[in-house]
């Protein structure tokens, strides 16, 4: 049989996406419709339009959110009769605040919601709001309105698509700054492609049918011309085509529609701070796009990315967001620090690609690098190649694509880039630059002293020594320029001082300018290596610390056990880590806004709730909560939905008070970990971009923990589930084996009766009558256990406790037993009255006695006596059945109170009459579930000679009950 | 099926014996109580619901009602509560295992005996003599006529309890010995004489205890229980193994009907 088995991590995605589907059911998300064109004036808005009045034909509760209709009258008579919604107005002032303020009108987000129609209709999915809105986008307002379970129609051109953005711009030489996330698209219900073809368009154009915007005029020419159109047409229709594609994709995933398709390609995208990086994302973007791959974006971190200026910090930042939002995973790596001989861009290249290999990438995109030509030779003559072509070098088997760069490869080779020495070297110091240059004159000063001491004594050579390891000491403890200032000034105090005629600059003999230039080319050069080698140290300890704390982390997170305790470890060391508060929340439909807090780190851990006033009350300065409130739990909330960083330092939602940042693992999101800065100094500190990318790796640890932990408990279920499936199909194999025995002996003796009853003599006949009534008995008693037994497991039994006395519960147990009983001695010792009472389910416990004593009769010799005997231990009433029979197997003592389990005596020697035997295991079952539920212990002991005794206690957990006594005994 | 041979008589009233409705909706039942009431001179009227039940009940009083408690149109709990609204007729609820709290609240309404399915037939034309029994002296207390003695063997050993003489004699078939005189407690003869009065009868904790000890003490089964196991420790052999005062687990107690009419499963 071909194995035609989905393959497991498909049949994942299938289910998440089934899920995704039920929870968007559940909680009635939106359906979103995208009416698609290559440009402008193919009539998107009218085809929309159209569509909606086809809807309120039909009675559906169609709304124009915002509908632009650019005074064209046949658009204009497309919204008649449509419930059209108020647009807001804003006023606004220009960016300098000096301009004439201009009222600009804008979608009513507030308003949509609380209307809340059946479809809403937005026209321009790219537009960027006005400031002053709460979205900077519009696109990020129709998908508020979708998670308010509002379905959205709305027009998009090809040109505003990120990926094709610069694409876009090459074809047409119009820069298009509206774009929006692929994502957005991607996740469209339905994409409906409105097509024209370019020379009706042109024709239209011509005919003033297409509203072009005044600031745009210049560019008509350029944009619209028949090569343009056609480019852009084959792009829409193309995207179109993807997402088509992609439709039918997971349709056939998710209907089990099998081909075979090749292994998924997977991209590595190299990220630099090179400004160019981003066309390289987008093109990589494209790349996997068309090849159906995978994309990962990397930034390969050098030892001193400390030094990095920090608009390259940003640059690489944004450009990783970008990534993220094309869709790509990203990912930092660093290298160096440790090993001297992977500096470098050597280094970096030997890191990208055993990255790229550990990913099974298929593909690398790397920018290609224009070095200066004598920057190049130097890099050949020590013996460097170009990043690209180290890459080219390591790669093996996987490809490389290099693109074309425009940037300097300079600014990649983190080694090369200008030191700012002063901020390498002043850890160990941290004064600031003057108190240091003061401190390395000092410095020179006392060498100069020192060598006044001994100048007598010694040769001039030994004092320019010393004067070096002044320069030294300066390089090692104060920093570079100090270090150099240390150098200059000894040269000079060296040949004004000592070198003959002394305190005079000049030189008698030519000579020393010769161990001058030697000295201050010694001293410059150990001042830079010695604050080189120190920049390392401080680099790879700062590594070292960052290590530490993840790792401290890490190893606090494996040993979590439940999503509460990964929680408050994961937002205790973020919070210790980047000096901030910290929040750890899951979504959860019962939580407010859906945001259910995990745990809290920090100094004022209720902030997701914090009101602003409370902000200012705190004094925390340079935080503006506007919104304050529930606002940053919506930020929150937010976040669990899209997956992506919001808050403080993005561009989403900006005006939060924290960060917020999705808890994403390779299964999806499982969570949100938002985090406040309590200092301005922490705030600036946490936006720069290697905390950010330490944030990043927190979070994916957080996340990959949280992940763990739900698997854990989702394969504890699991085996649960499989437990009690198992027990299912053994209690469906006994019920069915252990219910037709007497069935078939009732059956099999009634239909003698009818057939040839007449034909019998009595003796017989009345035996066969006999074996019915036994056997219907019999059946009446399993299907009683049976049912007992579900009930207790399932805990549907009410105890209804009441006082009961010992010697009463045994009598009933005993009370149908009674025939079985008058074959066999029975001792009962000690029930009488000197035990306490028990508060007891009277009508259960005898069931328990029952049980025992049946299983005595069963497994036991007829005329084997029986013995039940109780007394009171400590806090307890304990009770003893016991039997003389041959007792339990070694081990059996534990294994018999399980469900359907029948001791060995049982199989081996079934004593008494024909037919008494049968069980289903499930007496001792139902005495443990009494028991238990009693809160007592039963168990089974080896009785004295031979045969097995079973004991049960009951706590004696309440004071006894008050029997007034009669005044006297009086003669009846 | 094929067709039985025991073709049911029609279900009308003949004859002088005593008329017994049922209330009961599964057929099978009805049949083989209908054959094996028939065989015992009974005359029958069934009804398989509730609403009919009571409309019969009411047109023809009968003399005892054989009620399920789980009815497809009603709870059989409401049709006792509402026959006791106008009829004293003993009735005999039949419920399933595991439903104490049906039973002891079905008593506790005004029925007169309940029966655990799947009961034997002797098991329920006992009760039934015992319901009707009860009926015919209608409200008599213990001390009316002969009644006033309570005499039973079981296990080999007599009771004889005169309620007017308040004499309790116990013997043992086989002792020699002439009976000894047994020395009660006034509150243990109160029960015991409670208990001689509906001899054969289940009576439910709640019923006992209002009316031995009164109303205040409706709820404290402790009560019951240690004159209960002071009642066994002098009249029974073995108080674990009673015979004359019966437990019903999670219901109440019966002593067992006067001799030679305690009936028993088959």
């Amino acid at each position: 049989m071909p194995d035609t088995r989905p393959d497991p991590a498909e049949l994942l995605a299938r289910v998440k996406r089934e899920e995704a589907r039920a929870v968007g059911e559940a909680s009635r998300r939106g359906k979103l419709k995208i009416f698609f064109g290559m440009s402008p004036g193919v009539g998107k808005t009218y085809a929309m339009l159209a569509a909606a009045q086809r809807l309120a034909a039909q009675g559906v509760d169609v709304v124009v959110g915002v509908v632009e209709t650019h005074g064209r009258g046949e658009t204009e008579q497309m919204t008649l009769g449509l419930d059209v919604l108020p647009r807001r107005s804003i006023v606004y002032r220009g960016a300098d605040g000096t301009s004439t303020p201009v009222t600009l009108t804008e979608f009513d987000l507030d308003a949509a919601i609380k209307r809340k129609p059946d479809v809403l209709l937005v026209d321009e999915l790219a537009h960027t709001n006005a400031q002053g809105s709460s979205n900077e986008k519009r696109w990020q307002d129709v998908q508020a309105c979708l998670s308010a379970g509002i379905n959205v129609y709305t027009t998009l051109n090809v040109q505003h698509l990120e990926s094709l953005n610069d694409i876009v711009a090459q074809i047409t030489g119009v820069t298009v700054r509206e774009t929006i996330p692929d994502s957005v698209v991607e996740g469209a219900d339905e994409i409906e492609l409105v097509d024209l073809p370019p020379d009706a368009l042109l024709e239209r154009l011509r005919a003033g049918k297409v509203y072009v915007p005044d600031a745009a005029k210049q560019a008509i020419d350029s944009f619209f011309r028949a090569g343009n159109l056609t480019a852009l047409r084959q792009l829409a229709l193309r995207r179109t085509a993807e997402w088509v594609d992609q439709r039918m994709r997971e349709y056939k995933d998710d209907h089990g529609i099998h081909t075979v398709w090749a292994a998924t390609d997977r991209i590595l995208v190299a990220v630099s701070p090179s400004p160019a990086s981003p066309r390289l994302v987008r093109a990589a973007k494209r790349m996997a796009a068309s090849l159906r791959a995978e994309l990962i974006a990397v930034y390969v971190e050098g030892p001193d990315a400390d030094r990095m200026p920090q608009a390259d910090r940003d640059r690489v930042l944004q450009t990783l967001r970008l990534a993220e939002s094309l869709g790509a995973e990203t990912a930092t790596i660093t290298y160096g620090a440790g090993r001297a001989s992977a500096t470098g861009p050597r280094g970096a290249a030997a890191e990208l690609v055993s990255f790229a290999r550990s990913r099974n990438v298929t593909r690398i995109v790397i920018g290609k690098t224009q070095r200066a030509r004598a920057s190049e030779a130097i890099g050949m003559l020590l013996g460097r190649g170009s990043f690209s072509s180290d890459v080219i070098r390591a790669s093996g088997e996987i490809e490389v694509v290099v693109l074309q760069g425009q940037e300097n490869e300079d600014r990649r080779a983190p080694a090369q880039s200008p030191v700012d020495s002063a901020q390498s070297a002043g850890t160990m110091w941290t004064g600031d630059l003057m108190a240091r240059l003061g401190a390395s004159i000092l410095l020179v000063t006392a060498c100069t002293g020192l060598s006044s001491l001994v100048f007598r004594q010694v040769d001039l050579a030994n004092i320019a020594m010393l004067y070096l390891a002044g320069v030294v000491v300066a390089a090692m403890w104060l920093g570079r320029a100090p270090a150099i200032v240390a150098c200059v000034l000894g040269v000079a105090a060296f040949d004004f001082f000592f070198v003959p005629p002394h305190l005079t600059l000049a030189v008698s003999d030519i000579q020393y300018l010769i161990t001058f230039a030697v000295m201050l080319a010694v001293g410059l050069l150990i001042a830079h290596l010695t604050a080189r080698l120190k920049a390392l140290a401080e680099a790879a300890r700062d590594r070292e610390r960052r290590t530490a704390s993840l790792y401290a982390m890490a190893r606090e997170l494996a040993a979590a056990q439940s999503l509460a305790d990964t929680a408050t470890v994961a937002a205790r060391h973020v919070a210790s880590a980047f000096d901030a508060d910290v929040v750890v929340a899951i979504a959860s439909a019962s939580a407010p806004e859906g945001v259910d807090i995990l745990a809290w780190g920090g100094v004022s851990p209720d902030w997701l709730n914090a009101g602003g006033a409370a902000e200012i009350a705190a004094g925390v300065k340079g935080l503006e909560g506007t919104g304050g409130g529930g606002r940053n739990r919506s930020v929150a909330r937010w976040v669990l939905d899209h997956g992506k960083p919001a808050g403080l330092g993005t561009s989403i939602l900006a005006a939060a008070q924290g960060r917020f940042m999705p808890l994403s693992t390779t299964q999806g999101r499982v969570g949100v970990l938002g985090i406040r800065p309590t200092t301005p100094h922490a705030q600036s500190r946490l936006l720069s971009t290697d905390r950010l990318l330490l944030l990043d790796t927190f979070a994916a640890q957080v996340a990959a923990a949280i992940e763990r932990v739900r698997l854990i408990e989702s394969r504890e279920a699991a085996r649960v589930d499989a437990e009690s499936e198992r027990l299912r199909g053994a209690l469906l194999s006994s019920v069915s084996h252990d219910l037709r025995t007497p069935l078939a002996t009732i059956a099999g003796s009634a239909s003698t009766l009818r057939e040839s009853g007449d034909r019998l003599d009595s003796a017989t006949r009345s035996e066969l009558i006999d074996s019915i009534v036994t056997e219907a008995a019999r059946l009446n008693d399993l299907i009683a256990n049976l049912v007992f037994a579900t009930r207790l497991e399932s805990g549907a039994i009410d105890l209804q406790r009441d006082w009961s006395t010992v010697e009463e519960i045994v009598g009933s147990g005993l009370a149908r037993h009674r025939e079985a009983l008058a074959h066999r001695p029975l001792r009962t010792i000690g029930l009488g009255s000197g035990l306490p009472m028990v508060k007891v389910d009277s009508a259960m416990l005898p069931m328990v006695v029952h049980n025992l004593v049946e299983n005595a009769i069963r497994y036991t010799p007829q005329g084997t006596p029986i013995s039940i005997a109780a007394w009171r231990s400590d806090n307890n009433v304990v009770i003893r059945v016991a039997d003389e029979g041959p007792g339990l197997a070694e081990g059996e003592t534990a294994r018999v109170f399980q469900r359907f389990y029948r001791g060995r005596t049982a199989r081996l020697a079934q004593t008494g009459q024909a037919g008494a035997a049968g069980g289903m295991g499930l007496g001792l079952t139902i005495c443990e579930g009494i028991i238990k539920a009693h809160r007592g212990r039963i168990w089974a002991e080896p009785n004295t000679p031979h045969g097995v005794a079973f004991l049960f206690s009951l706590p004696l957990d309440e004071p006894q009950p008050v029997v007034a006594k009669d005044p006297e005994e009086v003669p009846a | 099926m094929n067709a039985s041979p025991l073709e049911p008589t029609p279900p009308t009233p003949s004859g002088p014996g005593p008329l017994i409705l049922i209330i009961e909706d599964e057929a099978p039942i009805r049949k083989f109580l209908r054959a094996t009431l028939t065989a015992h001179g009974y005359r029958l009227v069934e009804a398989a619901t509730a609403r009919d039940g009571l409309v019969q009940a009411g047109m023809q009083p009968p003399d005892l009602i054989v009620l399920d408690l789980g009815l497809p149109d009603g709870d059989g709990l409401d049709v006792t509560r509402q026959l006791r609204t106008w009829t004293s007729v003993p009735i005999i609820v039949l419920s399933a295992r595991g439903q104490e709290s049906d039973k002891v609240a079905a008593l506790d309404a005004g029925a007169d005996d309940y029966l655990t399915k799947p009961f034997g037939v002797g098991e329920l034309t006992a009760r039934i003599r015992v319901a009707l029994r009860h009926a015919a002296r209608p409200g008599a207390p213990g001390t009316a006529g002969s009644s006033s003695v309570y005499e039973t063997s079981a296990d080999g050993r007599t009771i004889r309890v005169d309620l007017a003489a308040r004499l309790v004699r116990v013997q043992d078939d086989a002792s020699t010995v002439a009976p000894a005189e047994l020395r009660l407690t006034p509150t243990e003869f109160k029960l015991l004489a409670f208990l001689i009065k509906h001899a054969g009868k289940v009576l439910t904790h709640q019923q006992i205890l209002r009316e031995v000890w009164g109303p205040t003490h409706q709820s404290d089964v402790q009560y019951l229980r240690v004159y209960a196991g002071q009642l066994r420790q002098k009249l029974e052999r073995d108080a674990a193994q009673p015979r004359f005062l019966i437990t019903e687990p999670g219901v109440g107690y019966r002593l067992i009907e006067e001799s030679g009419r305690r009936g028993l499963n088959s």
